[in-house]
């Protein structure tokens, strides 16, 4: 096992060095222009300084290699910096991915706003979770019921109603009408005692139940097909033909093997969570990660938008080989050598 | 026979299950009858599809419902109709009082558990034992069937075995409890030949030291000739011949069975060599049946048999303890059966 987790990160090494090429080169190819904002009244060569300043005169592979540089050599320099307050070689001048629009490092932006992204989108992600496997296992044990039926209508909905529909209902009904509930995320919010503390549950309601529901309605159709399968399986007559409780035939024989390919698409689904749910983010105004992008986006922020795309990418290399070594640890049938 | 045969512990009494599918209503056991003596095997013989393991599963209520609906009939053991019994209730026969094993040893098994995992579960859920004795006894009972070093096996997953000896495990979990009956469906089928005479031995072996009561299902005559007391041949989900073991290869009076025996290797009566099947197609049984099953396929067949079903009575001047037939036809003189 030890051994595969090191072969398989070690063959992530040039798989992640091609996509942040592929990554680095279609934005470089993508007309964008980062003095396209300025004021029309600025002249041509004080936008042709600053574009030199922003490094653009170099040819691109020369741009290639100091991003590669900045990130995977300052970056990590720094990071080990602040969090042992050492202090290591000529760190004052070293070159950090800035952005372009704010001028700020670009991780220092990321790691501002990755409390937001995980306290939401992360908090709808496990109690989506946690509404979800329930339901699966209620719903695959009695097919067909009307328990069943509800749940794979509300699955339905959940799956195929977009975020920004329900998002905008919810403020509508919980804002607009009831006013019980803000439309806006405030991110300035601190947490010191209970009546803060319930502002922020309010505050969080409706984007967590957002993408709660999203998140429960895919996971619990996993959940049910998977429950489906196992639940027609010759070892589940075995355990009842041993003469166990149903309950144990169905909630530990049978849930142990739906599990398997059920925690695979969870430990898959996790990148999202920090990719943040760009458009509820977008809607409650929830300060987070997704918007971070769309906001480099707009503003043809193109480092932003580059490191974010790529750690985006290193996370979905890193949960597919997460999501692999579950398997081989719940699946004593399989043998990672 | 003797005093044993005094002394049922198990009657089965019109056994009627049918199964709701897309097709229509699968009529898979129509009213079958049978009682098992103390310490007595009875083989249940029948080509795929003719109803067996529905009929076992019936006598558990293992069949999932639906599908399945038992409609009719009443399984006698130790004084309670067991198809009477609540879930919660018959829960307590299953795995404690009746072992069962299932024919294929590749599925039977939980693959994400130890088998001494699931040997221990009936152990401790039945017996109420300790871990710890519930591992020295599962250790026990895998020597018992014969595992090699079995107390360093306990920890394996099932994938780790043969398919002979998973077989064997899912014998040891069978007999766990000490059961009093054994049901075993077509335990052999799908093992090699070799493996499948291990198989064989392994379970005369048990029955001489455990002293149980059996019923093997098997679709072959062979196995069923070298360790039944008593044959029950199905048919369409009928039983269409029942009778002791020597009497039914020295006398079969069903054509179906004789049928079967023709089949057998050794038995050809052209001295053909290859192994020979019986013609047409077994019975649609989606068709509700009103005439007997096999009249299509029999050579002996006359205008009642494709209009009434025969019951299952006993013949005429046999010496066997028990001998019954369900046809309209004596196959020596080729009239019918008074
Ligand atoms: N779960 C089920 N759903 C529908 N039909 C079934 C099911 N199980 C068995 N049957 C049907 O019942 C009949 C008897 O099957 P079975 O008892 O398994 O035969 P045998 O064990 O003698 O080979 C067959 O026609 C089979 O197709
Ligand atoms: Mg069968």
């Amino acid at each position: 096992m030890l051994n595969y987790t090191i072969r398989r990160l070690l063959f992530a090494v040039p798989t992640l060095l091609v996509i942040s090429f592929i990554i680095f080169a279609i934005l470089d190819l993508a007309p964008s222009d980062p003095t396209g904002n300025l004021p029309l009244t600025i002249p041509a060569e004080v936008r042709a300084q600053i574009r030199e300043a922003l490094g653009l005169g170099q040819p691109f592979p020369i741009r290639y290699m100091k991003w590669l540089q900045q990130f995977f050599i300052n970056e990590p320099l720094n990071m080990m910096e602040q969090w042992w307050g050492i202090q290591i070689g000529d760190s004052a001048n070293r070159l950090r991915v800035t952005s372009w629009a704010t001028r700020s490092p670009v991780v220092d932006l990321i790691v501002e706003r990755m409390p937001q992204t995980l306290w939401v989108v992360g908090m709808s992600y496990v109690l989506g979770i946690l509404i979800a496997l329930p339901i699966g296992v209620i719903s695959a044990y009695k097919q067909y019921s009307i328990f069943d039926q509800i749940g794979t209508f509300i699955s339905m909905i959940g799956f195929s109603v977009p975020t920004f529909f329900t998002g905008i209902v919810l403020i509508v009904i919980f804002s607009v009408q009831l006013g019980w509930l803000p439309s806006i995320y405030d991110t300035t919010l601190q947490v010191t005692d209970w009546p803060s503390f319930w502002k922020q549950v309010k505050q969080m309601m409706m984007p967590v139940f957002v993408l709660a529901l999203f998140n429960a309605a895919q996971i619990a159709r996993f959940m049910r097909s998977s429950m489906l399968d196992n639940l027609n399986q010759d070892y589940v007559r075995t355990a009842r033909a041993k003469g166990l409780r149903e309950q144990t035939v169905v909630l530990t024989h049978v849930l142990r093997n739906s599990l398997i390919p059920v925690v695979t698409v969870i430990a898959l689904g996790i990148p999202q969570v920090f990719g943040g749910a760009i458009i509820t983010e977008q809607i409650f105004r929830v300060n987070g990660l997704g918007q971070l992008l769309i906001i480099g986006i707009e503003g043809a922020d193109i480092p932003l938008v580059q490191t974010l795309t790529f750690i985006f990418a290193v996370l979905i290399v890193l949960f597919n080989l997460v999501a692999d070594l579950l398997y081989g640890i719940l699946d004593p049938r399989i043998r990672y050598d | 026979m003797g005093i044993a045969a005094l002394v049922p512990v198990w009657t089965v009494k019109n056994l009627k299950t049918v199964l709701h599918t897309q097709d229509g209503v699968v009529h898979a056991v129509n009213g079958i009858s049978f009682e098992l003596s103390e310490g007595e095997l009875l083989a249940v013989v029948g080509e795929s599809g003719s109803g067996k393991s529905v009929t076992m599963m019936s006598l558990l209520q293992l069949l999932p419902t639906p599908p399945a609906e038992i409609i009719s009939g009443s399984v006698y053991f130790e004084g309670k109709n067991l198809l009477e019994l609540s879930t919660a209730d018959i829960r307590h026969f299953r795995g404690a009082k009746i072992g069962f094993i299932f024919q294929d040893p590749m599925t039977s098994l939980n693959p994400v558990f130890s088998v001494g995992f699931q040997i221990m579960e009936p152990l401790r859920e039945h017996l109420g034992m300790s871990k710890k004795q519930a591992r020295q006894r599962a250790v026990e009972l895998l020597e018992l069937v014969g595992i090699p070093s079995a107390g360093d096996r306990l920890n394996d997953f099932p994938h780790q075995f043969s398919g002979g000896m998973r077989q064997r495990v899912v014998i040891a979990i069978a007999l766990s409890c000490d059961p009093k009956v054994l049901i075993a469906d077509e335990p052999t089928t799908a093992l090699d030949v070799t493996v499948q005479a291990q198989i064989l031995e392994l379970v005369r072996d048990l029955r001489q030291k455990l002293g149980m009561t059996i019923i093997w299902i098997t679709h072959d005559l062979g196995v069923a000739a070298g360790i039944a007391d008593r044959v029950m041949v199905m048919y369409g989900g009928f039983a269409v011949e029942h009778a002791d073991v020597k009497e039914i290869f020295k006398n079969p009076r069903h054509p179906y069975t004789s049928a079967l025996l023709e089949t057998l290797p050794g038995h050809e009566s052209e001295g053909a060599e290859r192994l020979r099947s019986i013609d047409g197609q077994p019975p649609d049984l989606v068709i509700k049946p009103v005439s007997c099953p096999f009249a299509p396929r029999c050579a002996y067949a006359q205008d009642i048999c494709r209009r009434e079903n025969p019951k299952l009575t006993s013949i005429e001047n046999s010496d066997a303890d028990i001998h019954e037939i369900a046809c309209w036809v004596d196959i020596e003189s080729g009239s019918l059966r008074k």
